[in-house]
């Protein structure tokens, strides 16, 4: 039985999904938070934004799940020995991965490829000669690689292209079948309903959204276990492997350090609105000093301090791996802390308005204290603000924390993310020839993730906020003629 | 007027005061002199006369606050508090941690800083309010729509790539331009091309969305239908109408960020080789020079605090009806 091991970011990410379900259970009881939220699920951009979102999670997910195997007991060991644990942690993602994660190069090798992506001399009959030497992992199971590898990658390609199709086409009858059950409808009606977006919530574009990653996962799937799709980085880790890894980085950065500006914002907005006077003075006070320091530097002063501090107590950490995460928790509090000023003055302001309104009025005329008021009738009106602030920052920590990570702030050196990932791809663009994969595999999934977050931030953003939803751009002459 | 300004001066030295102590904690209450002193001379076994060494040599070892054991005003200024942050307000920077002299380095530096940072702020401003006046223009056609999804991509893609790409494309593959690096007089041009165009490219994408948002604001307002009930073209109507009074959104956004151009961009400077104040900051962080950082927090918000009280003038100069009071 393998030992368990929870790390602070685990944690904070575990219960970061159990509120993000609690607020789902909320939203679902309110009529009014269900009638904007339908808004969104009717935004076919959006939804098929949610399904890579969902994806991103799930690697996210798995990714957080970390425990130490236990290593066969020792020779000679007595039967009652204490049981040993491997020292290193690995996560339910490594475990499913051990073949791409333990499957490492020498150097460099390019996608799909069976031989190193630079010359080495060889020993060939006792004569020294300069060749591609073959990869140790990459196309091993080639005999001859020059004749077999393009009717290899084909063949497998085929296969798993076809296996994705099959299972895209499996889901969409799925939903469809579920949707007629559910409906009492005739199933070809269901379909021919869902072809023609007749449906309430966008199936069509969200089944071909889920397709579309399908047909690439199987893939993947097919070519995976004996190439490495996306290639080797220097010292010969596997590049696809590494970008899904950054995944949970990118998520845990995006969404623990809105979490950690909330409490401030919150507290502090409200606060400065409701008491006004010296109290909003003072709070007006501190985050203009906050944000008159310009963001990276504010960060990097801090960065620099934790890091003495953390040099300081080595005795805290067990593992590497749990110092890189509690640099990374840190890191995202940092972002919390330095970055609380936007919101708190949208918070600041909306609360003014709401405390001058009759309800709230009405409350004080009844005796209701001011804890009260601020809890019952000020907070629950500032959601929707910071609901859409929370979204829209997502996408934007996602992208500050590659450059962090190039300035030399960001997360620790050992932690895959992107930004590390487009650090080493600077000196490796200049080589001769380019080393492009690893920049290609940054840019794929970080555009993937950033760009579904910001179409996502958007469509909620309209729901939320009526002014947001005149500015969508709108075919007014297609719109008229249907 | 006067006034008024001389108030927000007021305030923007109480800020600073503020600033200035709340880096003076982080750097020096948080941790030690001595834990820098062993960051900085590196590895956990560092003599204790290494320390005091590395101390004495950049007058880390006075006392924090109060120095007791001097003479009258010099109990005061005989500290680090004196010498490492109030002196700033002089803008006597002092020398940094690996010994140079920081107000000469920020007096070289700031040329080359401008030189990449002002003509990537005007033409970028110039680009994105003409992409947005376009999308405007011609806002519910396919010109609109395919417009605002191209924003949102190039919006969703790190600054760090388009530099890269930019790099490798138009300088080790077409060899237009060198990769990096910085010259005086006519090359500088070829210097800075690359920089620039990068530049206004990775903003153009969530700025255009902005001020797109900005314009189509304004559009709805009574005087716009005022002026096409007049007879006045769409094209009038937007570029003397709508630009006018959007302008003052777009200010607020703007010229705040104007002093900030000194600070130059720490990314595009240190993968251009520009010896701006931006890659001097990155070289400072990545040797942990605290001296630096310090001095470089304290320039930051002094030209923020500046940026401030030019978007209140600016504002009475682009609006004739503000009266600052």
């Amino acid at each position: 039985m393998p030992k368990p091991v929870f790390l602070v970011t685990d944690i904070a990410l575990g219960l970061l999904l159990a509120a993000l379900a609690l607020y789902v259970w909320h939203a679902s009881r309110s009529a009014d938070l269900r009638a904007t939220w339908r808004v969104v699920f009717r935004d076919a951009a959006a939804m098929s934004a949610l399904v890579m979102l969902s994806l991103f999670l799930l690697v996210a997910a798995l990714d957080s799940i970390h425990f130490r195997s236990l290593l066969p007991p020792a020779e000679g060991a007595a039967a009652d020995a204490p049981a040993a644990y491997s020292t290193r942690t690995y996560s339910l993602l490594d475990h499913l991965l051990r073949k791409q994660m333990e499957g490492t190069e020498r150097t460099y090798s390019a996608p799909l490829s069976f031989q190193s992506y630079s010359k080495e001399t060889v020993e060939v009959d006792g004569k020294p000669v300069r060749e591609f030497p073959r990869l140790v992992h990459g196309g091993a199971h080639l005999t001859d690689p020059q004749q077999q590898w393009l009717p290899d990658i084909a063949q497998r390609s085929a296969l798993g292209i076809g296996g994705g199709l099959i299972v895209a086409l499996l889901l969409a009858g799925v939903v469809v079948v579920a949707r007629a059950g559910s409906r009492r409808i005739a199933f070809a009606d269901c379909a021919r309903a869902v072809w023609r977006r007749e449906t309430e919530v966008p199936l069509r574009a969200m089944l071909t959204t889920a397709g579309a990653v399908l047909l690439v996962v199987g893939w993947v799937a097919a070519i995976w276990p004996h190439y490495h799709v996306l290639g080797t980085d220097r010292t010969g880790n596997d590049v696809l492997y590494q970008a899904l890894k950054s995944v949970r980085t990118a998520i845990v950065i995006g969404s623990l350090a809105t979490l950690a500006t909330l409490p401030f914002a919150i507290a502090f907005g409200i606060l400065a609105g409701y008491f006004k006077g010296w109290v909003d003075d003072a709070i007006q006070y501190l985050y203009t000093v906050l944000s008159s320091i310009p963001g990276v530097l504010l960060i990097a002063a801090f960065v620099l301090m934790i890091q003495v501090w953390i040099d300081k107590n080595p005795q805290l950490y067990e593992t590497g791996l749990e110092r890189a995460d509690v640099r990374l928790l840190l890191l995202c509090v940092i972002l919390g802390v330095t970055g609380w000023a936007t919101l708190c003055r949208l918070l600041r302001a909306e609360t003014l308005k709401l405390s001058e309104l009759d309800y709230v009025q009405a409350a004080r005329a009844f005796g209701v204290s001011n804890l009260g008021i601020m809890r019952r009738h000020i907070f629950p009106n500032l959601m929707h603000i910071v609901l859409i602030v929370a979204v829209l920052d997502f996408s934007a920590l996602v992208l500050y924390e590659a450059v962090l990570s190039y300035v030399g702030v960001g997360v620790d050196p050992t932690t895959a993310s992107f930004g590390s990932m487009f650090n080493l791809a600077r000196t490796e663009m200049s080589r001769d020839p380019a080393v492009w994969w690893n920049l290609l595999a940054a840019f794929l999934f970080m555009l993937a993730l950033v760009l579904s977050a910001n179409l996502f931030a958007g469509a909620v953003r309209e729901a939320f906020d009526p002014r947001a939803r005149a500015f969508r751009p709108r075919l007014a002459r297609s719109r008229a003629a249907a | 007027m006067l006034n008024y300004i001389l108030r927000r001066i007021g305030y923007g030295v109480l800020i600073l005061v503020g600033v200035n102590l709340f880096t003076f904690i982080l750097f020096f209450a948080v941790n030690t002199p001595d834990d820098m002193a062993r960051l900085n001379i590196g590895g956990k076994r560092v003599t204790q006369e290494a320390i005091e060494k590395w101390k004495v040599e950049r007058g880390y070892d006075k006392p924090l606050l109060y120095s007791a054991k001097d003479e009258g005003a010099r109990k005061l200024t005989n500290t680090i508090f004196f010498e490492r942050s109030v002196q700033l307000f002089a803008f006597q920077f002092g020398a940094s941690d690996s010994g140079r002299d920081i107000g000469y380095e920020i007096r070289s530096r700031i040329g080359p800083s401008l030189a990449v940072a002002l003509p990537t702020y005007l033409l970028g401003v110039m680009a994105t309010v003409c992409v947005a006046l376009l999308m405007v223009f011609f806002r519910a056609t396919y010109l609109d729509f395919w417009g605002v999804t191209l924003a949102v991509v190039l919006m969703s893609i790190s600054a760090l790539f388009y530099i890269i790409v930019g790099q490798w494309f138009f300088s080790n593959l077409l060899r237009l331009v060198p990769i990096s690096g910085f010259a005086g007089g006519w090359n500088l041009a070829v210097f800075l091309a690359l920089p620039i165009v990068i530049g206004v490219v990775a903003r153009l994408g969530g700025d255009s969305l902005l001020y797109r948002t900005m314009f189509l604001e304004e559009i709805g307002k009574d005087y716009v239908r005022t002026a096409r009930a007049k007879g006045l073209s769409e094209a009038a109507v937007l570029f003397r109408h709508v630009l006018r009074n959007a302008s003052l959104p777009i200010l607020t956004s703007t010229v705040a960020v104007l002093p900030l151009l000194f600070l130059g961009s720490l990314i595009m400077e240190s993968f251009f080789g520009i010896p701006g104040l931006g890659s001097f900051t990155i070289d400072a962080i990545n040797a942990q020079d605290f001296a630096v950082v310090r001095a470089m927090v304290f320039l930051g918000s002094v030209l923020y605090i500046i940026g401030l009280i030019l978007t209140d003038i600016s504002y009475t100069l682009a609006d004739p009806r503000i009266r600052l009071a």
